[in-house]
């Protein structure tokens, strides 16, 4: 067991992690940032996609310790200062981009991810981009478009693909 | 996972020590190895973590002009750089997995691993890449010794990766959609003295060098010169329920000739 130190959606948070402990589980147990998901357990799904010093990372494949002193923001830090659901969160809600919502946290974490890298992205990069992030209910096509909204540009009334 | 102790050495030498004593594992990024170990696949007293480790993470070119990349960089940083100096090598590096894994994952975790389905054993092979550990320089064509199965000794760390850089050179990749691994990828590179066909995600052995499609390329470099081969062998292929062995040693061919024809 040791200490372990991150800034976490800007502020600095300490909780205890062994050596195997991973991210995800250091949020979610150690400072109980319980909206980061644990879908699959076996690094395929996505729903715990987080950024680490800006890039996506599956916080269910890093261990803690390796991420001492790292900058850590989670869905949890995606809001607006006032409180108000962020740009591409607000996307997902108008264009129905969840159904049981437990793929959200990383698709939105993934969208932000891709929205950095590439603010104006066509429908095929979207999907590309997102590769890594699966919604069990299919709701795909939906989400895609929240991500084509959030990025300002013209949501296409049928999906393509 | 079953517990171990993880250490983080700020330097190669320190690491080099931590892996000399006892039952102890080099970790790149993690890719690969934490779902193993989350799997109860794999365990080790004692795992070394590489990230700390900045002497092996960034890229330079050399005097000869080769890249060279430290063991530590992450995939995402190989797609990023090398767009336009080594577009081939970016395009593959930019295809693995998804972006969550690419920035984690490592060049020298992929080649240690040398899994038979990997796409950067592919591009090492294909570039004749040297692959420098802590001890020696290796050439792609030693390192690379069968499934999962490389030249490294025990505790022996990559720290850097070296391509000569072709006149032409690409990687196609047919995709197993469900792992995002391919199940049959080729990188072909055309150097001023040669062409070299290196495939991955299709021999039981792993990457290999396609020889006859090597030979005749070199002496016609089209995609039409490819068509008239006949496929490897299927025997020694890998079969499974994605594809048997003449399915994949049919895309070999498949996929070499796309290689040719997209080649930049």
């Amino acid at each position: 067991m040791g200490k372990v130190t991150m800034t976490v959606n800007g502020k600095s948070r300490t909780a205890e992690a062994e050596g195997r402990t991973l991210l995800v589980e250091w949020l979610r147990e150690g400072l109980r940032l319980t909206g980061t998901h644990v879908g699959c357990d076996t690094s395929q799904c996505g729903a715990c996609v987080v950024h680490v010093d800006g890039a996506p990372v599956k916080a269910c494949t890093v261990l803690a310790q390796e991420l001492d002193g790292a900058e850590v923001r989670t869905i949890e830090g995606m809001a607006d200062a006032d409180g108000s659901l962020g740009t591409i969160q607000q996307a997902f809600q108008d264009y129905h981009g969840l159904q049981c919502g437990f793929c959200t946290p990383g698709m939105v974490m993934s969208a932000a991810s891709l929205l950095e890298e590439n603010p104006k992205p066509s429908e095929a990069e979207v999907r590309h981009y997102l590769e890594g992030n699966i919604c069990r209910c299919t709701g795909y096509h939906n989400i895609v478009k929240a991500v084509m909204a959030a990025s300002g540009q013209e949501v296409a009334p049928v999906a393509a693909e | 996972m079953y517990d171990f102790e993880l250490l983080k050495p700020a330097t190669i030498d320190e690491a080099a020590a931590m892996l000399a004593e006892g039952d102890a594992q080099a970790l790149g990024g993690g890719q690969t190895l934490i779902p193993t170990m989350k799997a109860r696949l794999a365990q080790m007293d004692r795992l070394v973590a590489l990230s700390g480790i900045d002497a092996i993470r960034g890229v330079c070119t050399d005097d000869d002009g080769r890249i060279c990349i430290g063991g530590g960089t992450s995939h995402a940083t190989v797609a990023r750089e090398y767009a336009k100096s080594y577009p081939a090598l970016a395009s593959l590096a930019g295809r693995i997995g998804d972006p969550a894994v690419r920035s984690r994952g490592t060049i020298g975790g992929s080649l240690a691993n040398n899994d038979p389905s990997a796409c950067y054993p592919a591009a090492a092979l294909a570039s004749n890449a040297t692959i420098v550990t802590n001890t020696r320089d290796i050439g792609a064509d030693d390192f690379f010794q069968g499934m999962f199965t490389t030249a490294l000794e025990e505790g022996e760390i990559i720290t850097e990766v070296r391509f000569p850089v072709p006149e032409k050179a690409a990687y196609e990749k047919f995709i197993q959609p469900a792992s995002r691994f391919p199940l049959v990828a080729v990188f072909v590179a055309k150097f001023a003295d040669g062409v070299r066909v290196a495939v991955t995600g299709a021999s039981s052995d792993g990457v290999f060098r396609w020889s006859e499609a090597e030979q005749a390329l070199s002496d016609d470099w089209s995609a039409d010169v490819v068509a008239g081969l006949a496929a490897p062998g299927a025997e020694g292929m890998i079969s499974d329920l994605h594809g048997d062995g003449a399915y994949r040693a049919h895309l070999v061919k498949v996929m070499t000739a796309r290689a040719v024809k997209g080649a930049v």
